[in-house]
């Protein structure tokens, strides 16, 4: 997509689906100079400027309390309006058709495509910093990324070929490590644990 | 693969960093807030903290401190030390911990493994487990015993076979510990890395015994990670030189 105007950061609607670890995301939001509200209330994604999904857990269950809490319904409208739109790990995840974690998932159909459970034969989870490479032409919002580590912490991944990919990383296969459709981000790696790398790429991400 | 990290450890005690010597000795070693951006801004790949009194009054001293230490650090956190619950775990992560050590309490009730790792995903529980070699019998191979509380207190479980089932229980990663090189500065128990790595397919990450630079390439001919503290804490050297050390001897390391 085309960045445009550097807007300020206004606010970011950051996804409280009730597991795992929102506060460093918070945190680097916040670092980076963001208004963050963290909610779960349908109607606070509706009113943001941007929207963040972080991830933690396992995405079927993630999944199923975005479309419980009508947050799902709210961050379609998002997309649809052209909020830019960040998930982060199994926010990246809850974003294709299907899961093949815990039995399988049916996440938000927004990007065709299944996630997958990595090969077996490495190690498992992949836990820690990995180099990212283009999968083609990149969008200016991922650009700087191009050849430098990003902190992982995941078993499971989107394809390398999936829709909009940017950015690939390998373990045991290569998968789809940065994802861009319009204004519909979604990274598998972790910003705000990825230091000055992620910081840089959230600044630029609330600069939109 | 991803690259091989670098941990520099804080052992905590009263909310203040500590190092003992085999467990015992301690003595004070600074504010854990100011080291952990110290060793953030050099590029270290992952920061622990080890409660190492973990008593119940401090746990919110403890959850405070990760609170601070969480606003200013965006590596990746593990706080790990008096973890008994799924409520102190989850306490943790949302004071701001990527991940969350156990150790004694998973000895206690193994099944706790289980279900934090069901909580937050396997990648969010990391199982420390502390081992001290046992005499080796004639004709019999070298084996470890684990020892929790603090490496106070043995438990007759055989560490190879212990290390198998938290990993199959669903722990993300192992802390693992050579209770007989922790301080001594003497290098990390290869013989035992290179056992525990070849019996489980999660990440490991090497403790105990570091003083040289050469001994983190020793410990990551093995490890997926090394932790490390007394070397880091005195000065000795900086998570970039041991950085460069690494590299210079062909191990793949994040540039920092």
């Amino acid at each position: 997509m085309s960045l445009g105007p550097a807007r300020p950061p206004g606010t970011v609607a950051l996804v409280d689906y009730g597991a795992g670890n929102l506060r460093s995301v918070e945190n680097a939001l916040r670092e980076v100079g963001a208004a963050v509200v963290v909610t779960h209330d349908p109607e606070a994604v509706r009113r943001a400027d941007r929207v963040v999904v972080p991830g933690q857990g396992a995405m079927p269950a993630c999944a199923e309390a975005m479309r419980r809490s009508g947050v799902e319904a709210a961050l379609r409208e998002a997309i649809a309006r052209g909020a830019p739109v960040l998930g982060i790990c199994v926010g990246l995840q809850i974003l294709f058709e299907a899961g093949e974690e815990a039995g399988g998932a049916r996440g938000l159909g927004l990007v065709p495509g299944t996630i997958r459970r990595l090969p077996a034969g490495v190690k498992l989870p992949h836990i820690g910093w990995s180099p990212l490479r283009a999968a083609g032409p990149l969008d200016p919002l991922l650009a700087p990324l191009d050849g430098q580590y990003a902190y992982f912490a995941h078993s499971f991944a989107a394809p390398a070929d999936a829709p909009g990919v940017q950015l690939l990383a390998d373990h045991g296969r290569p998968f789809c490590a940065a994802l861009a459709r319009g204004n519909l981000f979604a990274v598998q790696f972790h910003p705000e644990k990825s230091q000055a790398v992620g910081l840089s790429f959230l600044r630029r991400f609330v600069g939109i | 693969m991803p690259a091989k990290r670098i941990i520099p450890c804080l052992d905590v005690k009263d909310g203040r960093v500590v190092k003992g010597v085999n467990f015992q000795h301690l003595r004070d070693a600074g504010d854990p807030v100011e080291a952990a951006a110290r060793y953030d801004a050099q590029g270290a790949d992952e920061v622990t903290y080890l409660d190492i009194a973990a008593t119940l009054e401090n746990r919110g001293t403890l959850l405070e401190l990760v609170t601070r230490t969480a606003a200013r650090v965006f590596a990746p956190l593990t706080v790990g030390g008096g973890v008994r619950s799924e409520q102190d775990f989850v306490a943790l992560l949302h004071a701001g911990a990527d991940k969350v050590s156990v150790n004694s309490s998973a000895v206690r009730e193994p099944g706790l493994v289980d279900r934090l790792s069901a909580i937050a995903g396997a990648q969010a529980l990391v199982v420390a487990v502390d081992v001290k070699r046992r005499p080796r019998a004639q004709g019999r191979p070298q084996e470890w015993e684990v020892h929790v509380a603090g490496g106070s207190r043995p438990t007759g479980l055989e560490g190879l076979a212990w290390c198998r089932e938290v990993a199959a229980r669903g722990a993300g990663e192992l802390l693992l510990t050579s209770m007989d090189r922790d301080g001594t500065r003497a290098g990390y128990d290869l013989e035992l890395l290179e056992q525990v790595c070849g019996a489980v397919t999660i990440p490991v990450i090497a403790s105990g015994g570091v003083g040289t630079l050469e001994h983190l390439a020793e410990g990551l001919r093995f490890a997926d990670a090394a932790l490390a503290a007394s070397i880091f804490h005195d000065g000795k050297h900086t998570v970039q030189e041991a950085k460069a050390f690494l590299r210079a001897r062909g191990i793949e390391v994040r540039p920092s």
